[in-house]
């Protein structure tokens, strides 16, 4: 079912796009400290980003148009065990303060940009590194994809069917980044977020008092879950699933590059503390969009798209916000969902970038490479990440980036041995943690290969049914929590036996750790390239 | 592990505020119950939403903490 076309909702759209993308060109002004043909100033923007910028930035990161659209949809589908959201950006913020502080000093004392940069220079392994690079921009590619479901979900419900407005936004957005860098997603995401704080808290007061309150509203998703055989409240055998998924998406958040880039993009050692305190205010924003999928449940909500047999849920909040908002707000609205979507794609394609120019490209490539070729590489990179991403989204279609999406934290988390550890401790020996690394990521990959969904033979889901393994019981488990576990205590295994094999250099010493300030450094890391 | 100089050896103990929000929203056990509810919104959903303002305060209080033994 196709909606009608509906022209003030797409005018309001187009018009805040426009604003946006004009505000991205400017942002190539902002704050210049010189030339910004570097990994330095386009990729990181000169590490001069304060507390509010930094908030808004790493806010607008992590919290992304595909989180607005697919955790309400998943409540939408499956009910309270879609409400893991929560808990995942409740425990990211004690678990990852002080390593995430540590990764700020050690980087800023260093120059390094991303964590690849980090491990090569801690653990002296190429090789390590390398794996650490490619974890992370396999891990992110498929995520930039999916911001683009979230605006298909948007244009669906607006009833614009065909691929090229997603093209054209794409293209718009590679333009503005490929000039300005990091300053323009960090500019646009102070426009982004005031309109979603605006759209949600309208959202959670004023469609409750359509409805008839949240009483109605849980009983309505209740009953319209129960007919499907799902609940507002987790049975016994989903415990473990929950618990697992929502603590292993905390600890792999902070792994995916553009999570990294927003830590080194901050001024200060403080700012980066004092923002994990100020941060989860966006969870308690995403945890009453999730809520909006069980007022689309209890307003009989009936996605658009997809097909008959799999509709595309996504679309369950646009629609929620066509049928019970003035057209005007949905329109605002729904421009805030894909401007939000642009902000997170923008810095998942510098990441990644940097990432390539910095930890693929110099050290493989051209090793002689000036830091003005390697900003180029990554702002060249960056465009060709978007674009690829659209041509993955109109070749495969949604459900199998979705699929993807899902396994990306199981991906990312084989990283943490290596960079979160390797904050705290030498101890682990380099070839340790690259065998780690191969056992962990393996054992992960079969294990997802091997889970089956109503709609998928292979890579099926990121929970892990125990009765894969013959077990008579329903339990569940984050596949990335056994993965992980695996990796460790091969990792832990491996130390001792391996002792006779040279160590590789570190260049960090204790107090990088802890420096609150330094004097920045202008250029590169003073690496030996490919040393191992 | 950590050799370098450790702000604020005395406020430890502090550190254990973190553990707080991480037990009370990653154990289903403790919350995974209807009532009572608060205006319509079952004991579930309320009481993790009420600890992201539990999780902000406690990384406050740590953050506040371990900035002044600097």
């Amino acid at each position: 079912m196709i909606p009608a076309f509906d022209s003030l909702e797409f005018g309001i759209v187009l018009g805040m796009f426009v604003v946006v993308a004009g505000i991205g060109f400017l942002a190539t002004q902002w704050r210049r400290g010189g030339s910004l043909a570097s990994v330095e100033e386009w990729g990181l923007g000169g590490r001069r980003f304060g507390t509010a910028v930094s908030w808004f930035l790493i806010g607008g990161d992590l919290y992304t148009a595909y989180t607005f659209v697919a955790v309400p949809a998943l409540l939408f589908g499956v009910g309270a065990s879609g409400f893991f959201a929560v808990p995942y950006t409740i425990a990211v913020f004690p678990l990852v303060m002080f390593a995430a502080a540590r990764m700020w000093s050690v980087c800023h004392e260093h120059g390094y940009a991303t964590a690849a940069d980090f491990v090569r220079g801690r653990h002296g392994s190429a090789v390590l590194a390398l794996l650490v690079a490619l974890t992370g921009i396999v891990a992110t590619m498929p995520y930039i994809a999916l911001q683009l479901t979230g605006i298909r979900a948007v244009l669906e419900t607006m009833g614009i069917g065909g691929d090229w407005p997603l093209w054209i936004a794409f293209v718009v957005l590679a333009a503005y980044t490929f000039a300005s860098g990091l300053r323009a997603p960090a500019m646009v995401a102070f426009v982004k977020d005031i309109l979603i704080y605006v759209m949600v808290l309208v959202a959670v007061i004023y469609i409750p008092y359509k409805l008839g309150g949240y009483d109605v509203i849980f009983h309505g998703a209740q009953s319209a879950l129960a007919a499907k055989g799902y609940s507002t409240l987790l049975s016994g055998s989903q415990y473990l699933g929950y618990t697992t998924l929502a603590l292993g998406s905390a600890l792999a958040l902070f792994l995916y590059p553009h999570a990294v880039t927003g830590v080194l993009a901050s001024s200060s050692r403080d700012v980066v503390k004092k923002n994990m305190s100020l941060l989860p205010a966006y969870s308690l924003m995403l945890g009453f969009i999730a809520l909006l999928g069980y007022m689309a449940l209890a307003a009989h909500v009936k996605p658009v798209g997809g097909t008959a047999a799999k509709p595309d849920t996504t679309t369950v909040v646009p629609v929620l916000f066509n049928n019970e908002f003035p057209h005007w707000f949905a329109g605002i609205a729904f421009g805030a969902i894909v401007i939000g979507a642009l902000v997170p794609a923008a810095i998942m394609a510098i990441a990644a970038a940097n990432t390539f120019a910095r930890d693929i490209y110099r050290p493989y490539i051209r090793p002689n490479a000036s830091d003005r070729e390697e900003g180029l590489v990554s702002q060249i990179v960056s465009v060709i990440l978007k674009l690829g991403a659209v041509g993955v989204i109109v070749g495969l279609k949604v459900t199998f980036a979705l699929e993807f999406q899902l396994i990306g934290g199981v991906i990312v988390i084989q990283i943490l041995p290596s960079v979160v550890l390797g904050l705290y401790t030498r101890w682990f020996h380099r070839w340790a943690l690259a065998i780690g690394w191969v056992v962990g990521m393996g054992l992960s990959v079969y294990m997802l290969y091997v889970t089956t969904s109503p709609t998928a033979s292979h890579f099926g889901s990121a929970s892990f049914a125990f009765s894969t393994w013959g077990l008579h019981t329903k339990m569940t488990i984050w596949t990335g929590i056994i993965g992980v576990a695996a990796n460790l205590v091969v990792a832990t295994a491996l130390t001792p036996l391996l002792a006779r094999l040279p160590r590789g250099s570190d260049e960090t010493s204790s107090g990088d750790y802890v420096e609150a300030e330094a004097p920045p450094m202008p250029f590169g890391p003073g690496r030996a390239v490919g040393e191992t | 592990m950590s050799s370098e100089p450790r702000p604020g050896h005395r406020n430890r103990a502090v550190l254990l505020l973190l553990l707080v929000p991480l037990v009370a929203t990653l154990v289903p056990e403790f919350y995974n119950f209807s009532s009572p509810s608060i205006g319509g919104m079952p004991f579930f959903y309320w009481w993790q939403l009420l600890w992201i303002a539990g999780v902000a305060v406690c990384v406050g209080i740590v953050y506040l903490v371990t900035r002044r033994a600097r």
